[in-house]
C-alpha cells in the first residue's frame, strides 16, 4: 500500500517529517496533585499524579529513594470496537512499566527517600502512539505536581515505511508492518531513557529514524515547555504577584 | 488547518464499525504551472504557456486511458481525488497514470486537491459519494480557473451530463471528450476513444440487422452480492480462468474450495469470461459433465489447429483431458472431472491485445466508420469488434487493440483501436508482435540506469587488487566454453592438478554485483526485466550492453572481476572441500562448444589447456553417472538452429541443435556450483534465500505419456524420479530415434521449474524433481538472469564480503520478486518459441518439403505428428475439414490406433509416417504452415 504518495503527502496529508497537532492542559484533575491532559491528533491521553505520599504498603517502602509506580489504562471507549479490556493484560502492564522506568530515570527520587509517587495514565481516544502520548503527559503532569526532575521527559514515535522516514505514526501507519521507532528523550541533557523498536531496520536507516525522532522529542519539548510557562504565568497572575 | 473524516467502513468480520481519521488541509500544495506568480514553481510541470490546462474526471481517465497516453494530449492537472477513486475502480489503470505523471517528457501534474485547504470540500447531507467527488472535481477546476485569473484555459473534460450541466453554471468551461478530441481535428485520435455506452446502442443496431442475431447470447451475470453469498454457501466457486492455449474454447478454473480444476466448455459455459480473469463458478449437474465434453469436441474441431513448435514441458502443451483408460466408445463412463459455467465475473484482467483484423469488404463510402473484427495472436481471446475510420490503412497491419465492454446481447466483446505496429508477415512486425504478447520490455536503458555504470573504458583497478576481499587468480589457467558467437561470457573454468593427485576445479562466473548496487536505478531496471530474451535474430539485454559485452563479459586475454566456487576434487570426482571467494581472473582463451570438443578429440594435442579440457571431462563423466544414479532425469528437447543470412536476416537453414560433450561437461560443473552455492546459502539465510525448485509431477500429468507408453507395449515406473529415469533407460527400441522421442514425450509431461524464497516452503518442497538435487539455485549467468545477481548478493553476504540489501528482510517482497522472475523468465521462453515459430514459417515461405515425421497423439478426425529435424508439431487431418469424421475412421483409444473402417489402412502412435510442408494463405496474409501425407 502507498503511505506517502509521489507527491510527498502522507494518507492524512502531512509531509513525512510532521507531526500531528499536539495540544496540552495543565490541571485537568483537580484532586490530583498534578495533572495534564496531553492530545497528539486524535490520541488523546490524561495523567494524574500523586505524591510524593506516605507509602500504602510499608513493605515496598525504599529507605533511599522514592517509589515511583505507574498505572496504564486504557478507556473502553478509546478505540472504535466497544471491547472489553480486562485489566493488566499484558501490553498493559508492558506500557505500565515502560513508562515507570522512563519517569523514574528523570525523578530525582533520592530527594524523597520513604515516599511514593503514583503515576495514573489513561487513554482516552487512540490514534496510534499512546505510548509517547502517555510519557508526555505523564511528563507535565509530574511538573504540575512540582516534583523535582532532572529535565523534562519528552517523547515521539517515529516509523519507515515506502523506504520513507516518517515521524509521529498514527494508527493506520502504526498498524502497517513496518519498523516503529519510539523514543524517549531528556532534551536538555540530550540523553535517551527510552528506545523501543518492533520490526526490523538496517542500521543506516534506523539511525536516520532516530534522527527525526529526536527531532520530534525536542519539538515536543519546546511545546511543553510554553504550556508550562503560561500555567506558571497564569498561577502568578492568580496569585496576584 | 485540521478537518476530521468520519464514515462508517464494514470490516472483515462483518462488524460495522466507525472509522475516524485525521485529515490535514495545506497551505503550501501548489498548482504546477510555470506561469503562476503565487506559487512555488521550482516543482511545476505544466508548460510554460499553456494555452488550454485540461482536468479530466475519474470515468474519463478510467475509459480513455489509451487516449491520455496519446503524446497529443498534455498539458493534464490530474486530481488526487480522481487518482484516488482510479486506484480503487482499476489498479492497472491507476499504474498508468502514475507512469505518466512520473514521466517527465509528458506534462502531467497531480494537485492533491483533498488535502489543499481550499479545495477540500466535505460531505453534505443527502449527497452521495459519487457526486461529493464530482463536486470536489468541479471546485478544484474553478480554483484554478480563479488562481490562474485567465493566463490559461481551463477545461474539465467529463462524460458526465449532470456534472457538466452544473459545471457550466458554475462557469467552468466543461466539455465531454468526443467534442474535445473533435476539436482538435486529429481524425486517428478518435479511433483512440472508447465508444461510450450511449453509442453502443447505434453498435446494436448494426447487427440487429440480422435476425438472426436479435437475441440474448449470454447469460446474464450475477450481481456481486449474490455471489459473494453463493460462495460462502459453497454454490459458486472462485479461481482464475485458465483457457486452454491450444483449443480457446475450453477453460480451466483452478477452484481452491473443490480442490480440483472446473472445466468449462464452450464460449457460452464460459459467459465472456477472459482468460486470466477471476470468477465465479457454478458446478454443472454431474449428467451433463460428460454431454458437455462431446459437445466441447464439436466445438473444438471448428477451431483451427496451427502448426508449433514442440512444447518444452507441461506448461506450454496442449491440455489434454485426461480420460480413464478404456473410455472409448459410446459406454463411456461419467467423466470424472467436474465441469462448470461462469455465472460472474470478480475481476477483469482486461489488457491491450495484438492482431489483426478480420478480412472485410470496405465500407462503401470511405472515410466513415467502419465496424471491424480483430482477431488476437493469442488464440486464448475471443474477437474483438471494433470501430475504425481508418479501415483501408489498417486491413493489412498488425494493430494493438484494447476491450472495452462486453455485453450480453453480442457474440464478440467491443474494443478500441491502440496503434499499429506494422505490416503482417513482416519479420519486424511480428518479432515486435512476439515482444509485446509477452509483456517483454525493449525500451532502451533509460539515462539514470546508464548513469550507474562504471566509466568506460573499464579495466581492472589496482584497488580491486589491493581488495583483501578480492583474490589474485590471475595466474590460474582459465578458459570459457560458450556456444559459437557468445559475446555475454558469464562463466568460466579451470582445473589443474594438484601435487596430492587431486584436481583443484574452479568455476568463476562474472561479479556482476561489484557493478549492479542493489536499490539504484539499474538495480530495479534489470529486477524488472528479470532476464535477457534470446531470439532467432536478435537478444534483448537485461544489463546495458556495456556491461553485458565488455566489462562483465569473461572475454579472453583480459582480466576481469569474478566470483569464484573453488573446489577439491579427488579424481573419482568426490568434493573435499568447497571455497568461495571473489576474485580477478585471466581468462587465456574463450572456446566454443565445437573448438573445446575438438581440442579433446584430437589425441595430438598434449597442451596443458587440452590435458585441462580431459581432466575435467573426466571428472564431469562421473558427476554425471553419478547425478543419474541419484534419479537425475535425461530429458530431451527438440531444439533447432537457424542459419540466418547475415544480410537479410533470414533463415537458411535448420536443423536440430546439437549437443556435445563439451556442453554436457559445462553444463556439470555449472550444475555442481549452483548446488554448492545454494547449499551455502541456505545454511547463512534458512528464510530469505532463493532457490529453484521443480515440483514432483503428479501421476495425472504423466497420464499422456503412459497412454503413449502402454499403446506400443511400454511399461513405465513413475513412482519415483528414479525409477522414471531408469524407465526411461531401459525403453529402446530397434529404432534409435524411439528412445529420444520417449524422452521428448516425457520432458513435456513435467512443469517448469520455478524460482522461490525459502522462507516460504519447508525443505521438503525445496527438491529439483529433474535433476534430483535436493536444493538447487541459479548463480551461473548473472549477466543474462536477475536470480544469479540476487544468488551473488547471498552468497557475497554469507561470506561477509557485503551485507544483505534490506529487501531480503521482506518477505512478502521477495516473494513478489520471485514471482516476478517466473513471469518474465517465463514470457522469455514463450518469446523465444514463438521467434523460433514464425522464422519457421519464413523458412518453409520458399521451400515445400517432404519429410519423415512421427505421431505422437490421436485425434478422431486424424493425429499429430512430431517432425523432429525441424522440431515442430501439427496436426494432419485424414478427413476434410469440416466433414465430421463420417465414420470412415475409427479411434481406438486403448490402442492409441486410428484405423479405416474397412480395415485396410491403420495409425497408430509413434509410427513413423511421411509428410509434406507447405505454407499456404486460406486467407489472404495469414500464411500458415500446413502438413500433409504423402
Amino acid at each position: 500500500m502507498e503511505y506517502v504518495s509521489p507527491e510527498g503527502l502522507r494518507l492524512d496529508g502531512r509531509r513525512p517529517m510532521e507531526m500531528r497537532q499536539i495540544r496540552a492542559e495543565i490541571g485537568v484533575v483537580a484532586k490530583a496533585d498534578g495533572s495534564a491532559l496531553f492530545e497528539m491528533g486524535n490520541t488523546k491521553v490524561i495523567a494524574a499524579v500523586y505524591g510524593p505520599r506516605e507509602v500504602q504498603n510499608r513493605s515496598q517502602q525504599l529507605n533511599d529513594s522514592a517509589l515511583v509506580r505507574c498505572e496504564y489504562t486504557m478507556a473502553n471507549f478509546s478505540t472504535g470496537d466497544r471491547m472489553r479490556k480486562p485489566k493488566g493484560d499484558r501490553r498493559s502492564t508492558e506500557i505500565s512499566l515502560v513508562i515507570r522506568q522512563t519517569m523514574e530515570a528523570c525523578i530525582m527520587t533520592h530527594l524523597m527517600p520513604r515516599s511514593q509517587i503514583d503515576i495514573f495514565v489513561q487513554v482516552l481516544q487512540a490514534d496510534g502512539g499512546t505510548r509517547s502520548a502517555c510519557i508526555n503527559a505523564a511528563s507535565l503532569a509530574l511538573a504540575d505536581a512540582g516534583i523535582p526532575m532532572r529535565d523534562l521527559v519528552t517523547s515521539c514515535s517515529a516509523g519507515y515505511l515506502n523506504s520513507t522516514p516518517l515521524l509521529d505514526l498514527n494508527y493506520i501507519e502504526d498498524s502497517a508492518g513496518g519498523a516503529d521507532v519510539t523514543l524517549g528523550i531528556l532534551p536538555k541533557l540530550d540523553k535517551v531513557t527510552l528506545l523501543q523498536m518492533d520490526a526490523k531496520l538496517s542500521v543506516e536507516t534506523f539511525e536516520n529514524v532516530m534522527q527525526l525522532a529526536i527531532e520530534g522529542c525536542k519539538a515536543v519539548a519546546t511545546y511543553i515547555r510554553e504550556v508550562l510557562l503560561e500555567n506558571t504565568k497564569q498561577l502568578e497572575y492568580r496569585r496576584g504577584i | 488547518m485540521l478537518q476530521n473524516k468520519s464514515f462508517v467502513k464494514r470490516t472483515r468480520g462483518g462488524k460495522i464499525t466507525k472509522v475516524v481519521r485525521e485529515h490535514y488541509l495545506r497551505h503550501d500544495i501548489y498548482c504546477g504551472a510555470p506561469i503562476c506568480k503565487v506559487c512555488d514553481t521550482s516543482q511545476a510541470r505544466l508548460s510554460p504557456t499553456p494555452s488550454t490546462i485540461l482536468i479530466f474526471d475519474t470515468n474519463v481517465v478510467l475509459n480513455q486511458i489509451d487516449l491520455l497516453e496519446n503524446p497529443a494530449i498534455d498539458d493534464v492537472v490530474v486530481l488526487s481525488i480522481v487518482l484516488e477513486e482510479v486506484k480503487n475502480r482499476n489498479l492497472s489503470v491507476y499504474n498508468r497514470v502514475r507512469a505518466l505523471c512520473s514521466n517527465s517528457l509528458r506534462k502531467f501534474f497531480v494537485f492533491s486537491n483533498e488535502h489543499h485547504k481550499d479545495t477540500y470540500v466535505t460531505e453534505m447531507s443527502g449527497e452521495s459519494k459519487n457526486d461529493r467527488n464530482d463536486r470536489a472535481i468541479r471546485v478544484a477546476a474553478q480554483w484554478y480557473q480563479t488562481h490562474l485569473a485567465g493566463s490559461a484555459r481551463i477545461l474539465l473534460i467529463t462524460n458526465d451530463k449532470e456534472n457538466k450541466r452544473k459545471a457550466i453554471e458554475e462557469g467552468i468551461s466543461a466539455e465531454t471528450v468526443e467534442s474535445y478530441v473533435r476539436s482538435l481535428s486529429r481524425p486517428d485520435l478518435l479511433d483512440l476513444l472508447v465508444q461510450p455506452a450511449s453509442e453502443d446502442v447505434n453498435m446494436e443496431e448494426v447487427e440487429d440487422l440480422r435476425p438472426s442475431k436479435r437475441k440474448i447470447i449470454y447469460t446474464e451475470h450475477k450481481p456481486m452480492s449474490e455471489i459473494t453469498s453463493g460462495l460462502h454457501r459453497g454454490i459458486y466457486h472462485q479461481g482464475k480462468l485458465r483457457v486452454n492455449r491450444y483449443n480457446p474454447f475450453e477453460a480451466y478454473v483452478g477452484s481452491e474450495s473443490i480442490g480440483d480444476e472446473i472445466i468449462i466448455y464452450g464460449r457460452t459455459n464460459m459467459n465472456r469470461a477472459f482468460d486470466g480473469d477471476i470468477v465465479a463458478v457454478e458446478l454443472l449437474p454431474q449428467d451433463q459433465w460428460h454431454e458437455e465434453k462431446s459437445l466441447a469436441l464439436a466445438d473444438e474441431e471448428d477451431e483451427e489447429e496451427d502448426v508449433h513448435l514442440v512444447p518444452g514441458s507441461a506448461d506450454d502443451a496442449p491440455r489434454t483431458t485426461a480420460q480413464p483408460p478404456g473410455s472409448a466408445g459410446v459406454t463411456e463412463p461419467i467423466s470424472s472431472r467436474p465441469s462448470g459455467r461462469v455465472v460472474g465475473i470478480i475481476k477483469r484482467n482486461w489488457h491491450s491485445y495484438c492482431g489483426s483484423l478480420e478480412p472485410m469488404a470496405m465500407p462503401a463510402g470511405s472515410g466513415g466508420v467502419a465496424h471491424a473484427l480483430f482477431a488476437s495472436k493469442d488464440r486464448r481471446i475471443p474477437k474483438i469488434r471494433i470501430h475504425t475510420r481508418q479501415l483501408e490503412n489498417l486491413l493489412d497491419k498488425r494493430i494493438v487493440v484494447a476491450v472495452d465492454s462486453w455485453d450480453r446481447l453480442s457474440r464478440y466483446p467491443s474494443g478500441h483501436y491502440v496503434r499499429t505496429i506494422g505490416q503482417i508477415g513482416d519479420r519486424d512486425t511480428e518479432t515486435e508482435v512476439v515482444l509485446i504478447e509477452n509483456d517483454i520490455n525493449t525500451r532502451p536503458f533509460s539515462s539514470q540506469v546508464l548513469a550507474c555504470l562504471p566509466p568506460l573504458p573499464w579495466s581492472v583497478s589496482s584497488e580491486d587488487l589491493a581488495n583483501s576481499i578480492r583474490q589474485d587468480l590471475r595466474q590460474l589457467r582459465v578458459f570459457s566454453v560458450d556456444p559459437p558467437g557468445c559475446k555475454d561470457i558469464d562463466d568460466a573454468l579451470h582445473c589443474t592438478s594438484l601435487p596430492n593427485g587431486n584436481y583443484e576445479v574452479g568455476v568463476h562466473i562474472a561479479d556482476v554485483t561489484n557493478f549492479v548496487h542493489s536499490d539504484t536505478p539499474l538495480d530495479d531496471e534489470a529486477s524488472q526485466r528479470g532476464t535477457s530474451v534470446y531470439l532467432v535474430e536478435r537478444r534483448i539485454d537485461m544489463l546495458p550492453k556495456p556491461l553485458t559485452e565488455d566489462v562483465c563479459s569473461l572475454r579472453a586475454d583480459v582480466e576481469r572481476l569474478a566470483f569464484s566456487v573453488i573446489w577439491e576434487m579427488t579424481p573419482e570426482a568426490e568434493i573435499i572441500s568447497t571455497m568461495y571467494t571473489k576474485s580477478v581472473i585471466k581468462s587465456c582463451a574463450a572456446l566454443s562448444y565445437i573448438e573445446a570438443q575438438a581440442r579433446m578429440d584430437d589425441s595430438r594435442l598434449m597442451d596443458p589447456l587440452t590435458t585441462d579440457l580431459r581432466n575435467m571431462n573426466a571428472l564431469a563423466k562421473i558427476m554425471r553417472e553419478r547425478r543419474i544414479q541419484r534419479g537425475a532425469l535425461t530429458l530431451a528437447s527438440a531444439e533447432v538452429k537457424f542459419q540466418i543470412d547475415t544480410e537479410t536476416h533470414d533463415p537458411l537453414d535448420i536443423g536440430m541443435y546439437q549437443i556435445r560433450e563439451a556442453n554436457q561437461m559445462v553444463e556439470e560443473f555449472m550444475l555442481a556450483a549452483n548446488v554448492s552455492v545454494a547449499e551455502k546459502i541456505l545454511k547463512h539465510f534458512p528464510l530469505c534465500s532463493l532457490l529453484r525448485r521443480h515440483p514432483t509431477p503428479t501421476r495425472e500429468m504423466l497420464e499422456p505419456l503412459l497412454r503413449t507408453a502402454a499403446a506400443v507395449g511400454l511399461n513405465l515406473d513413475v513412482s519415483s524420479s528414479k525409477a522414471l529415469a531408469d524407465s526411461l533407460d531401459s525403453a529402446v527400441a530397434d529404432d534409435p530415434y524411439f528412445n529420444k522421442l520417449i524422452r521428448i514425450l516425457a520432458t513435456r509431461c513435467m512443469t517448469q521449474a520455478v524460482y522461490f524464497s525459502s522462507g516460504d516452503l519447508s525443505p521438503p518442497e525445496y527438491l529439483h524433481y529433474g535433476l534430483a538435487a535436493p536444493l538447487y539455485t541459479h548463480f551461473t549467468s548473472p549477466i543474462r538472469r536477475y536470480a544469479d545477481v540476487i544468488v551473488h548478493r547471498l552468497l557475497a553476504a554469507s561470506l561477509g564480503i557485503q551485507k544483505l540489501p534490506t529487501i531480503f528482510q521482506d518477505g512478502t517482497r521477495l516473494t513478489s520478486i520471485a514471482d516476478n522472475l517466473n513471469y518474465r523468465h517465463r514470457n522469455a521462453q514463450m518469446a523465444s518459441r514463438a521467434s523460433v515459430e514464425l522464422h519457421t514459417l519464413i523458412f518453409f515461405r520458399k521451400r515445400p518439403t517432404d519429410t519423415e515425421a512421427r505421431i505422437v497423439r490421436i485425434r478422431s478426425n486424424g493425429f499429430f505428428v512430431f517432425v523432429p529435424k525441424y522440431g515442430i508439431e501439427g496436426p494432419v487431418y485424414l478427413t476434410p475439414r469440416g466433414d465430421k469424421g463420417g465414420g470412415e475412421w475409427f479411434v481406438d483409444e486403448q490402442q492409441q490406433k486410428i484405423r479405416k473402417m474397412d480395415g485396410s489402412m491403420s495409425y497408430s502412435v509413434l509410427q513413423t509416417v511421411f509428410i509434406h510442408l507447405e505454407i499456404v494463405e486460406p486467407q489472404p496474409n495469414r500464411p500458415k504452415l500446413q502438413l500433409t501425407l504423402v
